[in-house]
């Protein structure tokens, strides 16, 4: 039996790591509570620019001579996934999900003959998936996300990476894989395609109430025709671009929130384990004490009679 | 929403920087720099990086200096009946640049486009060049 003093230590350790979890937790939910806001922030810009493509989208034939960036390659053989996941570990299966979901991606494609390439923004996508995919990994990312704000300029270092590996040819397919924040419990990671953007795929986003209203009012009155300067094809091209970046940069803040909030749960398990270790540790260790007095009585006793 | 005033908005990716009435608003398109006031046909375009002009109730454009000048590094303009919203990646208050501190950048700008070996690298900082020196003009103006 282990001896009081072994009781003691462990309890005292627990109750230490108990500490630190549920400041973890503390800290988490104020940085949740930031990113969240961020994201909210971001809103009207995504918003806007999701009413202009579609807009613009409506008055242009989308032929073959259109953007690459949304018709394509012509071809589908070569893909790239971005991986989005945090710098930094102790928050539940966050990055593993993640990480398992792009292995099985990249894993469906390959059973389907096509080369697949990555891209990591965050450390963990990137010692996670080199042991399996060393060479496959282009370029990663680190010190993004889990900072108390993600900055556009930031994100758009991976956008600018991104394009100018599509200007040169070098991928068909952009697919770009996160954990979406959804509440504070659930964050299922997704897999979104923004090269070749899929414009109809945008049309869920718009369902704002605002975007309603204003339809309805295109609607009911005489219908403006949309003046357009320089001609639609060249605003879409120049929009097309930017609007990678507004999707990767979404895909940033929803993931930087997400990481807080799977810490946020991880750390709230974590201390209400330790204080249940604790209770049971305590009892052991009255139990032991109580074991050890009842020896000495024992020994008292037989020694008194002996005499 | 006063009848005769035009609902501005300049969005950026990371907050809506500006949302308020104005009389006008300038705005440097690609093909031209434009005023908007309330009522302006239906229209969509791309700004090049310039000087955004708010003109407050009240003021007289053919005269005063606007209200509000905010630079912007770019960015898209759409019109339509319920206003004017811009999309800029970067956008900062005039007012907030100080000159002495752009000459500095843009010297030293320059003193790298020197040392610059690499296409993309010297691309990169005219590019930057080019935006500074447009900042300066808009604290000059």
């Amino acid at each position: 039996m282990p001896s009081l003093r072994t009781y003691r230590d462990r309890i005292k350790s627990v109750k230490s790591t108990r500490k630190i979890t549920s400041a973890m937790k503390m800290v988490a939910a104020s940085k949740l509570r930031r990113a969240q806001e961020q994201a909210e922030a971001s809103q009207p810009y995504a918003q806007a620019m999701a009413d202009m493509l579609s807009r613009v989208a409506k008055n242009v034939v989308i032929n073959a001579s259109s953007s690459k960036l949304l018709v394509g390659t012509g071809d589908d053989k070569r893909h790239l996934i971005v991986a989005v996941t945090a710098d930094r570990g102790l928050c539940g299966g966050f990055n593993a999900t993640l990480v398992k979901a792009v292995r099985e991606q990249v894993r469906l494609l390959q059973a389907e003959d096509k080369e697949v390439y990555l891209v990591c923004v965050g450390r963990k996508a990137r010692d996670l998936l080199k042991r399996s995919f060393g060479q496959r990994i282009w370029q990663s990312f680190t010190g993004i996300t889990g900072k108390s704000r993600v900055e556009f300029v930031e994100a758009n270092q991976v956008t600018q990476f991104i394009l100018e590996k599509f200007e040169a040819n070098e991928f068909d397919v952009c697919t770009l894989a996160y954990n979406k924040f959804e509440n504070v419990l659930s964050q299922p990671p997704v897999l979104q395609q923004i090269i070749p953007f899929d414009l109809s795929a945008e049309e869920p986003v718009q369902q704002d109430n605002k975007k309603e209203q204003s339809e309805k009012v295109e609607f009911e009155g005489p219908k403006s025709p949309y003046d357009f300067e320089p001609e639609e094809e060249r605003i879409l091209n120049a929009l097309l671009p930017r609007n990678i970046g507004v999707q990767i940069y979404r895909a940033l803040l929803d993931s930087s929130a997400g990481e807080q909030a799977a810490r946020m749960t991880a750390m709230d398990n974590a201390t209400r384990n330790a204080g249940e270790m604790i209770k049971d540790l305590t009892l052991q260790y009255n139990r032991a004490r109580q074991a050890y007095i009842t020896k000495e009585l024992i020994e008292i006793i037989s020694g008194a009679e002996a005499l | 929403m006063t009848d005769n005033l035009l609902n501005f908005e300049l969005v950026s990716p990371e907050a809506r920087l500006v949302s308020e009435p104005v009389k006008m608003a300038v705005i440097p398109g690609e093909e031209g720099v434009m005023g908007v006031g309330v009522g302006h046909a239906s229209f969509v375009v791309t700004l090049k990086p310039g000087v955004v002009g708010l003109f407050a109730e009240g003021q007289d454009f053919t005269k005063d200096i606007p209200a509000r000048r905010i630079f912007i590094a770019g960015g898209f303009a759409d019109i339509s009946e319920a206003g004017c919203s811009i999309l800029a990646e970067e956008a900062v208050d005039v007012v907030t640049f100080d000159a002495a501190k752009l000459e500095q950048e843009l010297s030293n700008l320059n003193e790298d486009l020197g040392i610059a070996q690499e296409e993309t690298d010297k691309a990169r900082i005219q590019a930057k060049i080019a935006m500074t020196t447009l900042k300066l003009q808009a604290v000059a103006a």
